[in-house]
Parts: C-alpha cells; structure tokens; sequence
C-alpha cells in the first residue's frame, strides 16, 4: 500500500477542479440557502446554464469565450427570474418541488432530440472549449508540482478558480454585513415581519436568487473550460444534494463554511475512494470488486447527509442560532 | 421469431415483436457491433428517416436512421446493455409503433449485429379518412396507455400524500419505495419463485420492513426529537441517496428484467394494443386503489388517518392514537408503493434509478391533486399520467415528463392548493 500516493490523490481531488465546481455551487447556495431560507433545490440548473453558455457560444455559434461568460452570467440571470416569479411566493416545499422540477425539465430539453442541433443531444458538446483561457496559461510548458498531480494545464484552471472562489467570498462577506444582508437574515428568520418593516420581500429573495445563481454559473463555465465537454447527464439534481451535503458539513450562513465543507467534503470522499480501491487492489477486502467503491462512496455520502441533519445541522464551523430551518 | 399479421376493421397491421441474436455469442471487434432492422408498413413500402437511437448506462447515445429500403443501423462502441429508443416523432404521418413499448426498451447486445424487429401499423388502408382515423385510434391508444400510466402513479403516489397528510413529511425517498420494492420482488424472483408468487410476498415485506420499520428506525424518533419538517426533508434526501446505491451496489447499474412475463407477446382489443400482463397489472392496480379509498371512507382507522390529516392535535384530543395511524400509513403506502414497482419491473425493466425517474411525477401527482388530500393523489396521478402519454402527440416521446413537470408549476401559478385542496395560505 502506497500511502504517499493515496495521500497526494486525495490531496489532488480535494482542492482539484471537481471540488471547485461544487464550490462556486456551495458558495451560491450559501446566499439562497444559508443566508436567505430559500430552499433551492435547483441549483445544478445554474451550473448547467454557465456550462452550457460555453458551450453553445463556443462550439455551436463558433463565438468566443469571453461572450460566453457575459452570456452565461446572462443566462443565469433570466433563470433566476423565470424560476423566481412562480415559486418565490410559494411556501418552502413548494419552491423546493418546483426548482428541482426545473432544474431535470432543462435537462431533458437539453438531451431532447429536438435541439440537438443546439445543445448536442445526450452526448452533450464536446470539443475545443475555452482555448482562449488556456493560451493565457504563464506556466513553462515542461512545468510539474511535487506530490499534487495536476497537468499544467489543470493547475491554472486551480489557480483561477481558486482565486475567483476567494473574490466571490469576499463578495459575500461584504453582502451579508452590508444592510441587504441584515434584511435576507430578516427574511430568513422571520418573513413577516421583515414585511411588516416595509421591505419588499419578494424583490431580496429574487436578488439573493440571482446572486446564488451567478455564483454557480462561473462553476459551471469553470466546468466547461477545464474539462471541454459539457454533458447533459452530469446535470442530475443528485448534483444540487451534494453541494447541500457540502454548505451543511462546513456551516450554512458561514462565509467561509462553502470552502470549509468543499474541502472536507472532497478530502472524505476522495480519501475514502482511494483508501478503499487500494485495501481492494491489495488483496486486504476479497467480497467487494473496485467498481463497487463508487457505490460505497455514494451510500456514505447519503447516510452523511443524513446523520448530518439529525444530529448537526449547523455542520461543523456553524453557529445553530444562525440556522433557524423551520422559522416558518 | 414470433410474428404476427392481422387484418381487422379497414385496419392493416403488423405486429412483430421478437429479437433475435444473429451475431452469435463470440465476442465481435467493436465496429461490427450493431443494432439493425428494417422498418416497413403492413403493405411492405419501406418506411424512411425514422431515427433509431441506443443509450448506454453512462447515458452517450449513438443513433441510425431508416435508409430508402427502411433499413437502420445503430452502431455501438461495443456489446452491453442499452436502452433502444425509436423516435417516434419521426414517423411518417398515419404510421405508428404496434407496440407502444417499442417505442423504448432495453436491450441486451453481446456483440456483432443485433436484429430489432419493430412492428408498424398504418391507420386506414385508403380512402379520405386516412390520416384522421390514425390519429383518433393514436389518441384513444394513449389515453388508455395513460390510465394504466395513471395507476402506476397513483399507487406511487397514495402512500406519499397520506404521509404528507399524517405527518407533514415530503418524502423525497418515496421512489425508492418503489425501487425497493420491485427489487425485493427480483431478488426472489431470481431465487428460483415465479414472479405471481413473489410478487405478493414482496409487496407483505416492503410493507411491514420498508413501511413500518422505516418509520419506527428513522421518523418517529426523528418526530420525538421534534426535527422541523425541512430538515427531515433532507433526510429523506440523503435517504433516498443512501438507499440507491445500496441497490447498484448489490444488483448492478444496468437494468433487468423477472423471467416470468418479460417478452409478452401483445394483443389487441377493438383499436387498443397492449400486453395481457398489463391489463391485468391494471385491474389489480384498480382493486387496490379501490380498497384504499373503501378503507379511508369506512373503516375505523381510516377515518382516523382522515382525521389525524385534517388536524393532528384535534384528533389527538378526540382520544385517536395518532402514532398507531402513522404506523398504518406508512404500512398501506409502502405497500402501494411496492406494487407500483413491481408493476413498472414488469411492464418495462427493473433499474436502480427507477424510483428516482418517477419520482418528480409523482410529485407532479400529488401537487396537482392537491398535497396532503387524501384523494388528491389518485385524481392527480390520473389527470397527469393521461396528459403524459396524450402530449407525445406534439412532443417527442423523450420529453413526456417535462409535460408534467410543466403541468405542475403551471398549477402552482394559478391554484397552489391543487384541484382539491382547501384554499389556503402556502406562500
């Protein structure tokens, strides 16, 4: 058993580009979720929106790269209100049935064969994606880091995202200590009577909404460039559970808990995977084959979030007060 | 190779519904491995540009289109299990599948070319009223394909809304009820008992250990320790994520199928086409329905799970034992919920994600029937399984859930309490 590079995989995939994406998703859902109350079970609909402009400005309207940005942000923008209007006057389980609704009624009109022309059917596009962003990769070509495994160029996806992410929390911080922030709590905690003060409730929801998804657009524009393919079967709302795994785990209504949970999240998972496939490999488990570690994964995944909501709902670094779930 | 030719009220039709391997059991190099056909109208005209699709278990898709001899060829990277899918949406008008489940299936290729024999009817030999008569036999042909979709729902959907009602749960895990249940029925099936029997004693084990031990392990502590309601909806999430990749990681990703029934060979009753297993599927499926609404109306303790729906504290006062209630709820629900399994496993495949795939259309089912109203589910379910299978006659088949997703925030604009829910506040 090689135990250094068991830990330099999980090291890898803990703060690699996978656990990015979900992170810009967290840190969105930390504004909808953790500091606003709105349930939003559709948060892999934002993602695949930011994916998609790139993909659709690049490979089928043969556009740039920096279009699809604005485009993507655009996108997620227009989705934040067709998904807004209906549902943000609904009560909470009805916004949550209504977002995850239709975050898989996207999916299936992405993958439908109808528009394949534009979105690329179920195999979803795959190509050239974001060269723009790679040519302006400034590491030396034969570069490699020690115990992390990156390519080149993964490593400057990693910087870039990671930089963005620590912008996007900054942005964060300063929403929620700003008097916006103080009315979203308000809302959180106690809609009415952040009504009965004059606030125009409905209207901060909407803006926390779009706020949270613009954030997970760039995790799914992030996706699009570092991996060039964007798929429609990767968009299924088990996506939306896992970041919701991951706010909870590192403290909803926390600035920092999004990239605290990421990477404890991340760390667990990836170790856990490597751990076991190498226990497997070596001979030590004989009744599990290597392909069962993906399921095993999943099953700790979702007896984690479980466990995690009877017994710690504030997650690791969160404070319970802050997490008032059922004020309503 | 079974095949049938039929001629019956001006109606020429051809039903084939047989596969058989040609490529032989040798494993072939990966160009050579094919889905093939011909496509041909009762009058044998070769039928042209209909779009033939194959989806493996990792969801990417190759497809063939009919040539002008009607010929298709899918090619596949390799041999394997895929879900075949003709779109129908690409057949000339008046001509349509004999058997709707042609329209998708799993199949399994182990290699080299594998036949797909798909059988077409063409409404209306001649005459003026060709197209006309086509389209009203499609419609009628779906209507009846969306109550016996309606059922399946409906049965899903009834143990979801009563504990809704009972205890304010929304249970993201109640398709793997469903998964849960058509696996039990599998995992005895494959023991070597014939499905009739192993039907019912699954449909008994999910009820009392998926039903009432679900409860008693997980929610009735959780409502001891007052968990909100949102929260336990998170629960049920990571349950539902916890419960389906236990059943890949004990039965595998791809789908199967109980060796009873699997390849019924269809029939036709007046202008209706099915499978004797379906129509009987849905007589049982409406017995059941039937009792569940005769026990809710007349019984004891069906009156008290009215009760406790209505207003828990208030029924509590009244003396009702309203834990004994949720016990009970939660033993017919996963109950139904079995058969409904049981009943997709027979009528398409059993596969891990099965429940998962329903399970926006069952909420679709009890949101527009209304959530929590006792028989808001079995009205909703119908009225969406009905809309589901009559909206593919403008939509591709592919995209017949995003008619109900669509149906049910259109329902939730205009009348959020559902068809029957009481008028109140829920925003």
């Amino acid at each position: 058993m090689d135990f250094v590079q068991i830990f330099s995989l999980t090291i890898t995939q803990a703060v690699g580009v996978t656990a990015l994406i979900y992170l810009f998703a967290a840190i969105g859902l930390n504004v909808q979720f953790g500091y606003t109350g709105l349930l939003n079970f559709g948060q892999v609909a934002f993602v695949a929106a930011g994916a998609y402009a790139v993909g659709v400005i690049v490979l089928t309207f043969d556009l740039g790269l920096w279009l699809a940005v604005v485009v993507g942000v655009v996108v997620s923008t227009l989705l934040a209100l067709l998904l807004g209007i209906p549902t943000l006057r609904l009560r909470a389980d009805y916004l949550a049935i209504v977002t995850i609704a239709a975050s898989e009624l996207l999916r299936l009109l992405v993958r439908s064969i109808a528009f394949k022309d534009v979105f690329g059917g179920a195999q979803g596009l795959n190509g050239k994606l974001g060269q723009e962003f790679h040519d302006l990769n400034p590491l030396p070509a034969d570069f490699t880091l020690p115990v992390l495994t990156w390519s080149r160029q993964d490593l400057w996806v990693v910087i870039v995202g990671w930089s963005l992410a620590l912008l996007f929390t900054l942005l964060v911080w300063g929403l929620v200590r700003s008097p916006w922030g103080r009315v979203v709590k308000g809302i959180r905690e106690d809609e009415d009577a952040v009504v009965s003060l004059g606030k125009n409730v409905f209207v901060y929801k909407m803006q926390a909404l779009i706020i949270g998804g613009g954030i997970a657009a760039f995790g799914g524009i992030l996706w699009a460039v570092a991996k060039q393919s964007v798929q429609p079967d990767t968009f299924q709302p088990d996506f939306t559970f896992f970041v919701y795994t991951i706010l909870l785990l590192g403290g909803a209504a926390r600035v920092f808990g999004p990239i605290a949970g990421t990477i404890i999240f991340w760390f667990l998972l990836a170790g856990f995977g490597e751990l076991l496939s190498s226990l497997i490999n070596n001979g030590y488990i004989e009744f599990l084959t290597p392909t069962d570690v993906g399921s095993i994964r999943f099953m700790l995944m979702g007896l984690g979030l479980m466990l995690l909501m009877i017994f710690r709902p504030q997650g690791i670094f969160g404070d319970r007060r802050e997490l008032a779930l059922d004020a309503r | 190779m079974l095949r049938r030719v039929r001629l019956a009220l001006g109606v020429l039709l051809l039903a084939t519904i047989a596969l058989f391997v040609s490529g032989g059991l040798s494993p072939a190099t990966a160009a050579d491995t094919t889905i093939t056909g011909t496509l041909s109208t009762p009058g044998g005209e070769a039928v042209v540009g209909v779009l033939v699709t194959a989806t493996d278990a990792d969801g990417v898709l190759t497809s063939g289109t009919s040539d002008d001899k009607g010929v298709f060829v899918v090619p596949l990277p390799a041999g394997g299990t895929y879900l075949v899918e003709v779109d129908i949406t690409t057949l000339p008008e008046g001509i349509t599948l004999n058997n709707a489940e042609d329209a998708s299936r799993s199949l399994l290729v182990l290699g080299g070319e594998k036949r797909l024999l798909i059988g077409l009817s063409e409404g209306g030999e001649s005459g003026i009223s060709e197209v006309e008569s086509g389209t009203s036999e499609r419609v009628i042909q779906l209507f009846l394909d969306g109550i016996l979709y309606g059922l399946v729902i409906a049965l899903g959907a009834v143990g979801m809304n009563l504990v809704f009602g009972t205890t304010g749960l929304t249970n993201f895990s109640q398709g793997e009820l469903l998964s849960l249940g058509a696996f039990t029925a599998l995992a005895i099936n494959t023991a070597g008992v014939n499905i009739i029997i192993a039907a019912p004693i699954a449909i008994v084990f999910a009820a009392f250990v998926y039903g009432w031990g679900q409860n008693r392990i997980l929610w009735r502590p959780l409502r001891r320790r007052k968990t909100g309601l949102i929260a336990a909806m998170i629960v049920s999430i990571g349950l539902a994520i916890f419960l389906r990749y236990t059943l890949v990681l004990f039965f595998g990703g791809a789908p199967s199928s109980y060796k009873q029934f699997a390849g019924q060979p269809g029939i036709e009753i007046g202008p209706f086409n099915t499978t004797p297993k379906a129509l009987i599927l849905g007589l049982l499926a409406v017995i059941a329905l039937t009792a569940t609404v005769t026990w809710l109306q007349r019984s004891r303790i069906g009156k008290a799970t009215r009760a406790v729906s209505d207003n828990p504290a208030l029924a509590s006062a009244t003396g009702i034992d309203v834990e004994r209630v949720i016990s009970v709820v939660w033993i017919v629900g996963a109950g139904l919920a079995a058969f409904a399994g049981i009943y997709l496993g027979l009528t398409q495949n059993t596969v891990w994600n099965m429940g998962q795939r329903i399970l926006l259309v069952l909420f679709a089912a009890v949101i527009l029937g209304g959530l929590g109203t006792i028989y808001g589910a079995i009205v909703g379910a119908m009225v969406v399984g009905i809309f589901v299978q009559l909206t593919t006659l403008v939509i591709p088949t592919e995209m017949k859930t995003v008619g109900a997703l669509f149906l049910m925030i259109l329902i939730l604009m205009v009348r959020p309490q559902g068809l029957l829910g009481r008028k109140e506040r829920v925003g």
